[in-house]
């Protein structure tokens, strides 16, 4: 999946829908309940939470691990670090990954780059989720010419391309932390409005719906307590998946050499540097290129398993069901 | 009743003979009430100017205290009339008043205060009830919104009404998934009993349930009325469910009244062809008569909404049609030795010495 | 001739809701490069230049014009199919679009091609043989080109398949550099294997998903068994009814698609060194050469918007409930 993109059509109906019979047994047993458990007691999501919380350790703990082995993520060592040659040194004792083409630590690197995806994929996937839902909610209840607009505006947003103008935005203002998350989250948010709205439209019709409006509830309150909880699902799900891409699409700026400001180290920063190296240090495209994949994969993985737990009906996208 | 020609006169439109004064008692007054609906365009096809005329110009009244049932086969608007009495919808035209206050084009925001007088029961007791909440929580959720009592109050409330409706109340922590089909049903009448309404609108209310439980249901609002003085528009598509129910009964077909009057009238003495049709339906308890009787059987499909019939809407599949039917529309009146509430829209009602069969009147 | 007129203002609408988004996205770009706190005289000019240069440089691009002004002009060059000159070598952008376009088109429509016979056959592959072995190795095939990004599986590609073949002595695929298809057919596709895959293989996960999880679906359905209990062979079931059936939510994927290649062509250009429309936009960013940015972006984005109403023509000719929506 890749930003700007929407959820291929497949992604099951997660909503209320019909109650299940079993549940009858046990009182107070809420769908979140009930899909909290299948959650917990599915491997598949144990091993890629362990992997993703093992990552967000790693990036938390970046400065003891630089602390630990003496080596600060900026730091040069040209003698040190690098052959007589000046090519980078392979992994040993002294430095546990080698290191890149000016001699720094790539143990330290990769693990301050961590710092920069997690951060990115969150944050930018938190702001596009909320930017995403009102935007939703709104125009799919209210209906009429607010609808029209924004949806004109969800369409411009969507008929954007992404890369290119991404590249653009980056060029004017400058490469930096801030505007990588602003840029992410602008693209992101017209899908899951699109989504949301699809669901809130749907959602309207229903009784539960004209029984609140007969008990005078306003439309906002309707929209929350009542058409929100019955998107959430879905929108939880798009989250978890939307969280790997935007990491992705972090890694492909600085890798174009337009995300975070170097020296900051970055795995797609670290990636583009060790093109002209792949042919005599292969750790210096293998360590980084393996921390990209690993996170990307067990959010993939996660993502798919909150899917599952969430509607088991559901075709998953990397099992076989 | 001969082929007499009705008396000119006899009332102009739908409206009925007698108009509703300023100084009614009526609770809730109906006054030509016309809903329609735009033909839906697709994205490519077309859909023109054409209107799916779901209500067509309908007047009732209400009392205080007493039951009216609307009975009429799928389609044929009583849902949408239903809707626009609770003000859920707009009206194309008419009017709506309650206690005597015109309400018919108030916002939403002067609508509140009578959202606690009015109240809906619904049919999907699945659909009607958020899959995602808690009972107690649905239940007590009018109170929140015209902000009646505090935390501790609201529980009780709650409790109390679980209790009144025949749920346990421990069970307020539930959700409806967790519920059978009656209880559900239980749990919306709770929630509408919720603030005190004056008129309870039920739309189909035990359609969607099995006939064991239909019955209970029933008793239950019957035995509220009473304990709590309340109002019901009580709308059906099965008769023998609305006689058990109401004081005085409406027919409906295809968007307008076609006959009106106390239970009695209209189901021991029923004067419009469509209403004997119905009553012909039910089963008859003695197996002897029932093996005997001849049904009335009525012929073809209901006319689409978006194109009724020109003249009586019913002449398509009634029995007794004649020539002057597809001319002139009939419109409700008391036919001469009736008592004045027993209305019907037909030009050659039934008399009392005359029954229905599938191929026309014939002498009792 | 009632239908006819209904798709006439299918097409209408559709056509008009896309020349709107057109016109705002080109405002948007357009005036994003204004409020910009650069000098573009100055860096056509060079860093030595003079006060004076540079001054008689932004005269003569029209620099120092209002931009409502330039912008009109603009638009107005739009509608008789002008895009600008360059800021640069004052080449047309129209002409250096239409340079590049055969290198970008290459890579996009191989990868397409590719994208589309892998991901559905092998989504009706993993969907007639349910938890097999053939099942469960497009799965992880799946999971890990799905998570890959583009530009990782093609150092990955540069590394393996060129490098270390290059190393054993094999130089089948060249490592970088494009041959025109007039000049040598082979050559070319031989240049443009390693792109293609790259953004292919990453692509088709989606549609194997896709495909898979529809079919799976629509095979378990009840005409499908009817057709089955009428004799029909299993092969025939599959292909005849339920991959048409099928196909409606590809349809709708290979259109968002179309509008994310441009992305994808940018990366890929980049790594294997290919002359083409991405390689400009990386180009022109650097040097702020706004015609060809704004050209670029507005071709990009038709692209994107006609794709969007193809989509929306296809799905509605291949369900005809949609047109009753």
């Amino acid at each position: 999946m890749t930003i700007g993109a929407t959820l291929p059509p497949e992604v099951a109906d997660l909503d209320g829908g019909e109650p299940a019979r079993g549940a009858a047994a046990v009182a107070g047993r809420s769908p979140w309940r009930l899909a909290w458990e299948r959650l917990r007691h599915d491997r598949v999501a144990i091993a890629s939470s362990v992997t993703i919380m093992l990552i967000a350790l790693l990036a938390i703990c970046a400065p003891l691990i630089a602390h630990l082995v003496g080596h600060g993520p900026n730091q040069q060592y040209p003698t040190l670090g690098l052959t007589p040659d000046g090519l980078p040194r392979p992994p040993s004792g002294t430095f546990l990954f080698g290191t890149d083409d000016l001699g720094r630590d790539l143990l330290v690197r990769v693990a301050y780059g961590a710092q920069i995806s997690l951060l990115v994929g969150v944050v930018s996937t938190a702001i596009a989720v909320v930017l995403g839902v009102l935007v939703g909610l709104t125009a799919g209840y209210v209906g009429g010419p607010v609808d029209a607009l924004l949806c004109r505006f969800v369409d411009v947003v969507l008929s954007f391309p992404v890369l290119l103008l991404a590249i653009a935005l980056v060029s004017i203002v400058g490469p930096g932390l801030i505007i990588t998350i602003v840029i992410i989250a602008f693209f992101s948010w017209a899908s899951i409005a699109r989504i949301v709205r699809g669901q809130t439209l749907s959602l309207r019709e229903r009784e539960f719906v004209e029984a609140a409006r007969s008990l005078g509830a306003s439309s906002a309150r309707i929209m929350v307590r009542d058409i929100l909880p019955n998107v959430a699902a879905q929108v939880i799900v798009y989250a978890t998946l939307l969280i790997p891409s935007a990491i992705a699409f972090e890694a492909t700026l600085s890798f174009l050499g337009l995300g975070v400001v170097p020296p900051t180290s970055e795995w797609g920063g670290m990636l583009a540097e060790s093109v002209g190296y792949y042919q005599v240090a292969w750790w210096f495209i293998t360590f980084p290129g393996v921390a990209l994949l690993i996170t990307t994969l067990a959010f993939n993985l996660l993502g798919d398993a909150v899917r599952d737990a969430l509607d088991p009906r559901a075709h998953s996208l990397f099992r076989n069901k | 009743m001969s082929d007499e020609p009705v008396p000119p006169g006899a009332g102009t439109g739908t409206a009925e003979p007698r108009a509703s004064s300023p100084t009614s008692t009526a609770l809730l007054e109906l006054g030509d009430i016309v809903r329609w609906f735009p033909v839906r365009a697709g994205s490519v096809e077309p859909g023109g100017r054409r209107q799916v005329r779901a209500v067509d110009g309908v007047s009732l009244e209400i009392n205080p205290g007493e039951t009216l049932g609307l009975v009429g086969e799928s389609g044929c608007g009583k849902s949408t009339l239903a809707r626009c009495a609770a003000r859920l919808q707009e009206l194309t035209s008419g009017t709506v008043r309650f206690s005597g206050d015109d309400i018919s084009r108030l916002s939403a925001h002067r609508l509140r205060p009578y959202r606690r007088k009015i109240q809906m029961v619904f049919q999907d007791p699945i659909g009607s009830l958020n899959p995602r909440r808690r009972v107690g929580s649905i239940i007590a959720e009018p109170l929140i919104i015209h902000r009646i009592g505090d935390r501790s109050e609201r529980r009780d409330r709650v409790r109390h009404l679980m209790e009144i409706v025949g749920l346990n109340p421990e069970h307020f922590n539930r959700f409806p998934g967790e519920f059978s089909g009656g209880q559900r049903q239980r749990i919306g009448i709770a929630r509408a009993l919720a603030v005190e309404p004056q008129l309870i609108i039920c739309d189909e209310p035990v359609s969607a349930l099995d006939v064991s439980i239909q019955a209970q249901i029933v008793n239950l609002l019957r035995d509220l009325q009473a304990q709590l003085s309340l109002t019901y528009l009580f709308i059906a598509h099965d008769i023998s469910v609305v006689e058990h129910m109401s004081d005085r009964i409406a027919v409906m077909y295809l968007g307008k009244i076609v006959e009106l009057g106390t239970t009695e009238q209209v189901m021991t003495r029923g004067r419009h062809p469509y209403s004997l049709a119905l009553l012909s339906a039910l089963p008859i308890a003695d197996p002897e008569v029932e093996a005997k009787r001849r049904r009335v059987i009525l012929r073809g499909d209901a006319p689409s909404p978006v194109d009724p019939p020109s003249g009586c809407r019913f002449r398509t599949r009634c029995p007794v049609v004649q020539e002057r039917c597809a001319e002139e529309e009939p419109v409700l009146h008391a036919c001469p030795g009736d008592p004045a509430d027993h209305l019907v829209a037909c030009h050659f009602p039934l008399g009392d010495d005359e029954s229905l069969t599938s191929d026309g009147r014939v002498p009792k | 001739m009632r239908w006819a007129a209904g798709w006439a203002r299918f097409l209408f609408w559709r056509i008009a809701q896309g020349a709107v988004v057109l016109l705002v996205i080109s405002a948007i770009v357009f005036f994003m490069f204004f409020v910009a706190p650069h000098n573009v005289a100055r860096l056509i000019a060079g860093k030595q230049a003079t006060q004076q240069t540079v001054a008689l440089v932004a005269a003569r691009l029209g620099l120092n014009r209002p931009a409502i002004d330039q912008y009109g002009s603009f638009l107005w060059g739009l509608l008789h199919g002008q895009l600008g000159y360059s800021f640069y070598n004052s080449e047309s952008v129209r002409t250096l679009i239409a340079q590049r376009l055969p290198v970008t088109a290459s890579v996009a429509g191989g990868a397409a091609v590719i994208w589309l016979a892998l991901g559905i056959s092998s989504g009706v592959l993993a969907a007639t043989r349910p938890r097999s072995i053939a099942d469960r190795a497009v799965t992880v095939a799946v999971l890990t080109f799905y998570s890959m990004p583009t530009f990782l599986l093609g150092l990955l590609f540069l590394y393996l398949l060129f490098f270390q073949l290059h190393l054993a002595g094999i130089d089948f695929f060249p490592g970088s550099g494009y041959v025109s298809l007039a000049q040598s057919p082979l050559s070319w596709a031989q240049h443009l294997i390693l792109p293609w895959f790259t953004v292919a293989l990453v692509t088709a996960t989606t549609y194997s998903r896709l495909t898979r999880g529809s079919l799976l679906d629509i095979l378990g359905e009840d005409y499908i068994r009817t057709a089955r209990a009428s004799g029909l062979t299993e092969r025939r079931v599959t292909y005849r009814h339920g991959l048409r059936a099928a196909l409606a939510p590809v349809v709708t994927q290979f259109g968002i698609d179309l509008g994310t290649l441009l992305g994808g062509a940018i990366v890929t250009e980049n790594i294997f060194g290919l002359p083409g429309l991405g390689a400009l936009a990386v180009q022109s960013v650097t040097d702020e050469d706004l015609p060809v940015i704004v050209g670029l972006v507005l071709v990009a984005s038709a692209f994107i918007v006609v794709a969007n109403i193809a989509v929306d023509i296809t799905y509605a000719i291949l369900d005809p409930r949609v047109r009753m929506k």
